[in-house]
């Protein structure tokens, strides 16, 4: 069992060895604060028994000064043990949050994708909590009762030694039934956490897909979904307070017994005259002192079962390694590239020509969990050209562009940039040299300001300005009464679908990337106004690297080179005018979308 | 990043009787078990004076042999100190199992109160949720309303089952317990009261000081949950965008003013322990000095001085758990009222019973209508101006604008997500406030601009667990818009996982799939806002050959940007910052060299022009 204990809190270790002095200290302060309180029924005991002699009063009042004086002494200690030990707690409360959300923001998109945020958020909340409480209170009210325990036993013993064994039989009693309960519920606790998670998902869910929900009219069957967790999470708590409630009536039962015992064998033995009445007295003092910290113990298994249950939930998350992380030895990126986007003092200037870079793809191959999605990609981008990619729904075209920022990772030796490994160099650099705008477009509930901003250390409004202006995004600023001060909402709800578009593309371009990848950027953005976006961009791409995803040939035409992919694999590749002669899947989609005959009649 | 809109300042009261008598309210159905546990526990509070009344006996009779007044006990009492001594032992012990059966039985019940109420006000809560107006989504972060069903709710089931309950066990023990000192020895026992005031100061002090730093914790709370929340949704585009050290600085100064809070009320109650614990033996003290002194004169017998310290120990205990119950109680009256303020937000109006029956969808449809429709999300800025549109039964729409113009907010008005400000709808003749909503939109089938998908199988996206739409139906409109081949592909088929939000399918696949469900329905009216822009032409022929079969004699509202997509419609309607500036089919609009003309010159001039030059 104490392996066990061992194993379950070992993770805590590496948060809790920086504090290994401060507990020192705390646990230093409540051996004190024990020591008075051991003092405080001796002083009774004593007057009392003098009482019985017949005293005088200044005796008395002799012993009511010792008194108050090891009172005051104790409350002293009592305050620093709080103070440290609990102050501990929230200390390293800080640390845990802080390393879990540093931990949550290296691991890769996969991961995400695959963890429902509801469930992240429980973690990162209710079960961080009750590891606080198993540092803070659970280590010092553990410690307590423990030393009080000693401390109560020597004095006890000395006053009466056969009374201290009668009343301290009961102690393993006590044992074998604090571990058989903690077994008991440390299992339902699991249960019940998990079952948190899922309720919180489960709302979460419902909350974000509400306007579905409406507009199918299908309130009633997600109140039913919900019950239904709802219910088994009352079940599951249930099946613990059928446990658990028993056990606090039990320690107390068991504290009550060592009065009966005090009572009837120490009564017994006072009537013989073998221990005087004042020791009788202050032995039941002690008894009724040591009846709380006993309650606190049942408290503590609580906390402690709680607490691992919880840890090992959070330990989930802090033993998922980052599948995408910086390699060992990364390349240095020298200032010449960064410099270029971010010249000496700072100052960048979106128009300014950069030193685009060259991409290639050496026969590169992709899957999603053993089902390939790209096959054989050979293909190279010249720094400073552009590349398009069309293809159907499903093709690999996202998949194709989030492996350049390593969003997802391609096997080594597949992907280059500048003729080196993607895989070397460090996600910072590599990141920044990129301004990508992804397909689904996320904002933060934050001022558009914020939002264009997002990417870059810092930009004066005149820069914000000019990318809104470049994705034409400031004439609907401008009709907001707020302007560049409007708050968008959560991921960004009160704009319409191309106006999320457009900041989107505008947050991407006042990076002044050296490689900008558009993926079906304007899918929700009007003819005209993708053509105006159209040509702004191409005086912006002049120097640059970039990629183009697109179902619109208006989007696509004007691109160096233009591939075709197929179910992950390219199958036409050339300029338009080189795949409207040579390629099938190009032209077909060209005459589809050009619908001559209309414009003939117009 | 401004939080400004994650705030939310609630000055927690510790106790508000408006509040509580609102939360006692979700008591009330168990009011039969409640009061058999209230009384359980008030038997427990004086079952538990018994013990230290017991101890006294034994000293005063047996141990220490004294004259006194007999109590009742005493007839019943052996002379014999063993024989007797075995009998004061049985009562306490006997005592003891009542103890211990009355606590279990309580807490047992008491708990399963709390779980049940908690039950029916989560239900309540999320049933809520589902009557509110799609507006309140505008407003409030998801985060937010989680908390509101689950945390906060967990936070008052506590109060019910530790908090208040124990105040009001701790109550009676303090009553039971003053009686019986009373009883004793009043002088006594007015001496031992009179650290009361002192103690009543010091509390107090320690609740103006713990006041303030918990309502600080809450604000931190609150921001640190939604920060998470949406930086875990949005976390690669931190990622991308190289903002994870700037995000975790915001997030660690948050978690900062949340440490330092706790750090100021961690310092609270250090001082308020000891206090009362000095307090509480200062009690004991005066015990023993005036006590002493009777004792001295004969006036006291050491039994009573002994069953008085016993308890003063026990009189102090529950006041300064009283400062650990402080913290839920007010902790509980802060969720509460974020709760009931959630509550009490207005829901969505549903139109009267009868109102609602005699809009009952019925076969002869007689169209939409837009009649003179102003619509603003803030005031007066208006979004959509005076629309004027009817759309006949059996007629395919198409809408263009510019993006912004208002076409997908036209949608949200004809779905009742929003109210107009002037004018009125009508579909089949009938106000849509005046409908059932949900009749309403079972009517219409829409495919949201943003493709929703749950967590669960494609096929419950698909079906969304709806009987009335077979597996048939379901295959259908798979094979129409095309996309059996890739669910085939799948190693799970239609029973293959999806994530939250879809986060494993590409974009286009979302779109049609929330395609799919719509055509499942099978609505009477489809309405498409964008539902294939990000699919590839290919797919979007097919799938427009496939609604040419499946529209025929049904009303369709498609809005989109590729105009391919669109010149087939009966009319064309081009959308204008919120006005209505052209109506007419494709030729129509074509000759009449407007806004349609020239978006479509944009579009096809230049294949046009490479087109000939090729030819
Ligand atoms: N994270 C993922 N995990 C597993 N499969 C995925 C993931 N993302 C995309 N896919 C699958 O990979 C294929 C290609 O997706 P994607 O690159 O998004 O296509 P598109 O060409 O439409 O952009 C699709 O069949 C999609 O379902
Ligand atoms: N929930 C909302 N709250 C406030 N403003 C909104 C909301 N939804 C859209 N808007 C604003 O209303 C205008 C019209 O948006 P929308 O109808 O989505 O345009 P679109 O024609 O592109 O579909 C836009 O300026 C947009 O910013
Ligand atoms: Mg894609
Ligand atoms: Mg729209």
């Amino acid at each position: 069992m104490m392996k066990s204990l061992i194993q379950r809190v070992q993770p805590l270790f590496p948060f809790l060895w920086p504090y290994r002095g401060r507990y020192g200290v705390g646990l230093l302060a409540l051996v004190g604060e024990v020591a008075f309180w051991v003092a405080v029924p001796q002083i009774i005991g004593r007057g009392i028994d003098d009482l019985q002699k017949g005293v005088t009063a200044d005796k008395l009042t002799l012993y009511v000064g010792l008194l108050i004086g090891a009172v005051l002494c104790k409350a002293f200690f009592l305050f620093w043990t709080r103070m440290i030990l609990i102050g501990i707690s929230r200390d390293a409360e800080f640390d845990l949050r802080n390393e879990l959300y540093l931990h949550l923001s290296r691991l890769s998109l996969r991961y995400f994708q695959r963890h429902r945020t509801g469930d992240l958020m429980s973690r990162a909340t209710n079960d961080l909590n009750a590891v606080r409480m198993l540092l803070g209170p659970g280590i010092m009210y553990s410690a307590r009762t423990l030393i009080l325990m000693t401390a109560a036993i020597a004095i006890l013993i000395q006053i009466s030694a056969k009374l201290t064994f009668y009343c301290f039989v009961l102690v393993p009693v006590v044992a074998v039934i604090v571990s058989y309960f903690g077994r008991q519920v440390h299992h339902r606790f699991e249960m019940i956490q998990a079952m948190m998670s899922t309720l919180s998902a489960k709302v979460q869910e419902s909350v974000a897909g509400m306007r579905v929900i409406r507009a199918y009219a299908k309130e009633e069957m997600d109140l039913r979904r919900f019950q239904e967790l709802n219910a088994e999470y009352v079940e599951r708590n249930r099946k613990l307070i059928g446990v658990w409630g028993m056990f606090y009536p039990a320690l107390e039962v068991l504290m009550g017994l060592t009065y009966v015992i005090v009572l009837w064998l120490g009564g017994r033995e006072v009537i013989s005259g073998q221990i005087s009445i004042g020791s009788f007295v202050a032995f039941n003092v002690y008894m009724g002192q040591l009846a709380w910290p006993m309650i606190a113990l049942g408290w503590v298994v609580n906390l402690y079962q709680r607490g691992t249950a919880s840890l090992a939930r959070l330990n989930e998350i802090f033993a998922t390694e980052p599948e995408i992380a910086d390699p060992p030895t990364p390349v240095i990126v020298g200032p010449r590239k960064l410099a270029v986007a971010i010249p000496g003092d700072g100052h960048r200037s979106i128009e300014q020509a950069a030193a685009g870079i060259e991409i290639e793809f050496r026969n590169l191959n992709f899957a999603y969990n053993g089902l390939p999605i790209l096959r054989s990609i050979q293909l190279t981008i010249p720094a400073g050209n552009t590349l398009a990619i069309v293809g159907p729904t499903g093709s690999g075209k996202s998949t194709l562009a989030s492996l350049i920022p390593r969003l997802f990772d391609s096997p080594p030796g597949t992907l280059y940039l500048d003729g080196v490994d993607v895989r070397h160099y460090r996600l910072q650099d590599l990141r920044r040299m990129i301004g990508f705008v992804p397909q689904e477009t996320f904002l933060f509930s934050d001022t558009i300001r914020g939002n264009i901003a997002f990417g870059v250390d810092q930009a004066t409004e005149e820069e914000i300005r000019r990318a809104a202006e470049i994705a034409e995004l400031l004439p609907d600023i401008e009709d907001f009464p707020l302007g560049l001060g409007t708050i968008v909402g959560e991921r960004g709800i009160t704009l319409s679908g191309g106006q999320k578009q457009r900041a989107a593309i505008a947050r991407a371009i006042l990076r002044s990337p050296q490689i900008l990848i558009l993926d079906d950027a304007l899918s929700s953005v009007d003819t005209y106004t993708e053509e105006k976006i159209l040509t702004r961009l191409r005086n912006i791409l002049r120097g640059r690297t970039a990629i183009l995803i697109s179902h619109r040939v208006s989007t696509i035409r004007d691109a160096d080179l233009i591939v075709v992919l197929h179910e992950g694999a390219i199958v036409e590749r050339g300029t338009h005018e080189e795949l409207l002669e040579q390629g099938s899947y190009y032209p077909e989609l060209y005459q589809k979308q050009l619908l001559e005959e209309e414009l003939e009649r117009a | 990043m401004t939080q400004d809109h994650h705030e939310e300042e609630v000055l927690g009261k510790a106790y508000d009787s408006r509040l509580m008598r609102r939360l006692l309210h979700y008591l009330a159905p168990y009011r039969g078990i409640v009061a058999l546990a209230s009384a359980t526990m008030i038997l427990h509070s004086l079952l538990q004076v018994v013990g230290p009344f017991l101890t006294k006996i034994a000293v005063d009779r047996y141990l220490v042999v004294t004259h006194r007044q007999p109590t009742f006990l005493d007839s019943f009492l052996s002379a014999d100190p063993a024989i007797g001594l075995a009998q004061i032992t049985g009562l306490y012990l006997l005592a003891l199992l009542a103890l211990f059966a009355l606590e279990y039985g309580q807490t047992y019940t008491m708990q399963m109160v709390g779980q049940r109420a908690m039950y029916d006000l989560r239900m309540e809560i999320f049933g809520h949720l589902h009557r509110l107006p799609i507006q309140f989504y505008d407003r409030n972060p998801v985060g937010r309303l989680v908390t509101r069903v689950t945390t906060d709710v967990d936070v008052i089931n506590e109060m019910f089952t530790s908090g208040v309950v124990a105040i009001f066990g701790d109550f009676f023990s303090l009553l039971f317990i003053v009686i019986v000192m009373l009883q004793l020895n009043a002088t006594l026992a007015l001496v031992t009261f009179a650290v009361l005031p002192l103690i009543f100061v010091a509390t107090m002090l320690f609740r103006r000081r713990v006041r303030d730093c918990y309502r600080r914790i809450r604000t931190a709370v609150a921001r640190i949950n939604a920060h998470l929340q949406e930086h875990l949704t949005g976390m690669s585009v931190v990622q991308l965008f190289n903002r994870e050290e700037k995000s975790f600085a915001e997030f660690k100064k948050i978690n900062a003013a949340h440490q330092k809070a706790f750090l100021d009320s961690v310092f609270a109650h250090s001082l308020f322990y000891p206090a009362v614990e000095v307090l509480s033996s200062a009690a004991i003290a005066l015990i023993l000095w005036y006590g002493g002194h009777q004792v001295l004169g004969e006036m006291l017998t050491i039994g009573v001085l002994v069953a008085f310290i016993q308890y003063a120990q026990r009189f102090f205990r529950p006041i300064q758990d009283l400062s650990e119950k402080y913290n839920i109680l007010q902790s509980a009256m802060a969720s509460s009222e974020r709760i009931f303020k959630l509550l009490d937000t207005p829901a969505g109006r549903e139109p009267s019973q009868e109102l609602a029956g005699a809009s009952a969808p019925r076969e002869a449809t007689r169209g939409i209508e837009f009649q003179d429709v102003w619509f603003a999300y803030h005031d007066q800025d208006w979004v959509l101006q005076d629309v004027q549109l009817s759309i006949e039964p059996g007629e395919t729409i198409a809408i263009v604008g510019h993006t912004g113009a208002g076409k997908t907010t036209l949608i949200s008005l004809l779905l009742r997500f929003y109210d107009v400000q002037k004018g009125r709808i009508l579909v089949d003749g009938v106000d849509v406030r005046d409908w059932n909503v949900r009749a309403l939109r079972r009517r219409l089938g829409v495919v949201l601009q943003d493709p929703f998908l749950f967590s669960g199988t494609i096929e419950s996206n698909i079906r969304l667990d709806e009987e009335a739409v077979t597996r048939e139906a379901m295959e259908e409109a798979v094979e129409e818009l095309n996309i059996e081949d890739f669910i085939r592909a799948l190693p799970e088929g239609y029973r293959q996982e999806v994530y939250e939000r879809g986060a494993t399918l590409s974009v286009g696949q979302k779109q049609l799939i929330s395609f799919a469900r719509a055509l499942a329905h099978n609505p009477q009216i489809l309405i498409l806002d964008e539902a294939t822009s990000s699919v590839d032409t290919e797919t979007e022929f097919r799938v427009r050959e496939a609604l040419n079969r499946m529209i025929s004699g049904r009303t369709a509202i498609i809005i989109a940007h590729r105009l391919s997509t669109i010149q087939r419609a009966d009319r064309i309607v081009v959308f204008h910052k919120g006005r209505i500036r052209e109506i007419g089919s494709h030729q129509q609009l074509l000759a009449q060299r407007g806004i349609y003309w020239k978006l479509y010159q944009l579009q096809y001039k230049q294949q046009e022009v490479s087109v000939t030059g090729d030819d």
